[in-house]
């Protein structure tokens, strides 16, 4: 039988540089209100298994799963944190569904980001003690080393990089979610500050604020709840070694392997012509364009000058984040895979609004985990 | 060391093998800063601590009056209603005379730690302080305390502005 699991609801709370008239938990509670009045269900009776995708070092509280119950009417009820990408957890979610030990599950993310003073000093402490972290830069530097190595391998123009970031930019202008949103040229965008060169700063998504949360339920149970359901058809996610030196540098091998796993379960053949959109992480530029090729969305070393001859804008053969991705809306650390999910789910119920794509059906997304991880998680869906 | 193995080969590293560099030593120090935005309920319970005040809020569903306040129910799951004020004195849920110090010490005088039942709350809703002004031996649950507060001047808007909760003296 096809793999179908219903996305019955969904909330969201936040999406600013700062939201200081919030605790993280009013922000939860805020988000979480939204997706069970979304699913026309009551926390309280209604869902067996609760999962939070946190990371105590962005919390700033060790052990933060155990705070995490009140705001989203989990007390005394399972739940659980998966400590990775808003998508791990929903594919989570999924297990715990497909498996017959809840009907429906609930999953939350989110970026307290303005509540951490020293971001780059928790994503340094990512890196190997013995081996790398004894380099005194902005972490970044890691994507300096992918983006070069990315360049070369594939033959892209180091333009269609930037490329990216102006077509992002300029598609979250029409997002209200969207933070980052501007017009921009590419010879902005390239003499914008190196960050790590050849990465400059208009190229590397910026923090952000928000909790989203998802309701999941069975498929005979998505049936009762509303009439707005988004199925997930396939879901898979992939780590690669920590090594970060013994890596293809110049792939997103964890994406390429994700996406084998959600398209042999969705029976995606053709991933090239089998989506109306797609909604990818691009934390930074370049990402973009290898997580493109790693979906097999283009062919490799292909996706630049596809994002150069706008296939991939609005009205392209194939809308890559439309919404204004992470270069555009802003970044959710650990909640960045359930905002691209918020996005292609929104297209799907013909909810964007201004950013909707005329007749969207079947929509990819992927999540990567951000610096120093090669994790990261793919999702089909279709209504 | 197990009692099958009585003895591993080599030596123990010893501080002067440290510190003629022997061994490799990787000390590093990290130190993730943050500014958390406490929100609606925390900001205002801290602001009612400086005056001197208790503060929590009710929920009209289940009719419970939450302190410290929350803007939320966890029980009925929706919005608190009211903001109340209620007293500083309380009885004592359960303590604990703790003898050890979080660097592993033993304590000259034990720390009296007590979850205190504050009066007009609902049954359970307390807060998590200290107990002094009382030998320990003479602490019991159900003992009626009340708080004892900093000087206006000195308080600062924390949970500290109350310095500990002692044996009710009032009727
Ligand atoms: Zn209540």
């Amino acid at each position: 039988m096809p793999f179908k699991i219903g996305i019955v609801g969904v909330g969201y709370a936040g999406f600013d540089t700062m939201t200081p008239g919030l605790s993280t938990r009013e922000l939860m509670f805020e988000a979480a209100s939204r997706a069970y009045a979304d699913a026309g269900i009551d926390p309280r009776k209604d869902v067996q298994s609760f999962i939070c995708c946190t990371e105590d070092f962005w919390e700033g509280i060790s052990i933060t799963d155990e705070y995490m119950p009140d705001q989203l009417g989990a007390v005394l009820r399972p739940l659980c944190t998966v400590s990775s990408d808003g998508l791990v957890g929903v594919a989570t979610a999924c297990m715990h569904i497909a498996s017959g030990l809840a009907d429906v599950a609930v999953v939350e993310s989110h970026s307290k980001a303005s509540d951490v003073v020293n971001p780059n000093e928790i994503m340094s402490f990512g890196f190997d003690p013995v081996y790398n972290r004894h380099l005194d830069v902005d972490p970044r530097f890691l994507a300096g080393l992918e983006m070069t190595r990315y360049l070369k391998d594939s033959g892209t123009k180091r333009e269609y990089c930037a490329d990216v970031a102006v077509k992002n930019k300029k598609n979250a202008l029409s997002n209200t979610r969207g933070v980052y949103g501007t017009n921009l040229s590419r010879e902005t965008v390239l003499a914008s500050p190196n960050a790590a060169a050849p990465l400059t700063e208009l190229e590397s998504s910026k923090v952000i604020d928000g909790s989203i949360v998802m309701v999941l339920a069975s498929a005979e149970k998505a049936k009762k709840l509303g009439d707005h359901t988004v199925w997930v058809r396939g879901i898979g996610w992939s780590s690669d070694t920590p090594v970060i030196e013994d890596r293809d540098l110049a792939t997103a091998a964890y994406a390429e392997q994700a996406a084998a796993r959600a398209y042999k379960m969705a029976d995606v053949r053709a991933p090239v012509s089998a989506f109306d959109l797609a909604e990818v992480d691009d934390t930074y530029s370049y990402k973009e364009l290898q997580h493109l090729e790693a979906l097999k969305l283009a062919a490799k070393g292909k996706a630049g000058r596809m994002v150069d001859s706008g296939s991939f804008d609005r009205n392209g053969k194939l809308p890559v984040n439309a919404s204004g991705g992470s270069l555009g809306v802003g970044h959710l650390l650990e909640a960045t895979g359930l905002h691209r999910l918020l996005e292609a789910i929104l297209q799907l119920r013909g909810q964007a609004g201004q950013l909707q794509i005329p007749g969207a059906r079947k929509a990819v997304v992927q999540s990567w985990r951000g610096i120093p991880t090669a994790t990261g998680a793919v999702a089909v869906l279709g209504n | 060391m197990s009692q099958k193995i009585t003895s591993y080969p080599g030596h123990e590293i010893t501080p002067e093998d440290l510190k003629a560099s022997k061994y490799l030593e990787i000390i590093q120090k990290v130190e993730p800063k943050y500014s958390w935005a406490a929100g609606v309920a925390i900001s205002r319970f801290l602001n009612e601590l400086k005056e001197g005040r208790l503060i929590g809020r009710k929920c009209d569903q289940c009719e419970r009056i939450l302190v410290p306040p929350r803007m939320y129910c966890e029980r009925c799951y929706r919005p608190t209603d009211s903001w109340v004020y209620v007293k500083d004195t309380g009885t004592v849920n359960t303590y604990s005379i703790s003898h050890v110090g979080t660097d592993a010490r033993r304590l000259k005088s034990p720390l009296l730690v007590a979850v205190v039942e504050i009066d007009e709350a609902s049954p359970g809703m307390g807060i998590l302080h200290t107990l002094s002004e009382v030998e320990p031996s003479r602490v019991t649950i159900g003992m009626k305390v009340q708080a004892v507060w900093k000087p206006a001047e000195e308080r600062q808007g924390a949970i500290t502005d109350i310095r500990y909760f002692k044996p009710f003296e009032g009727v």
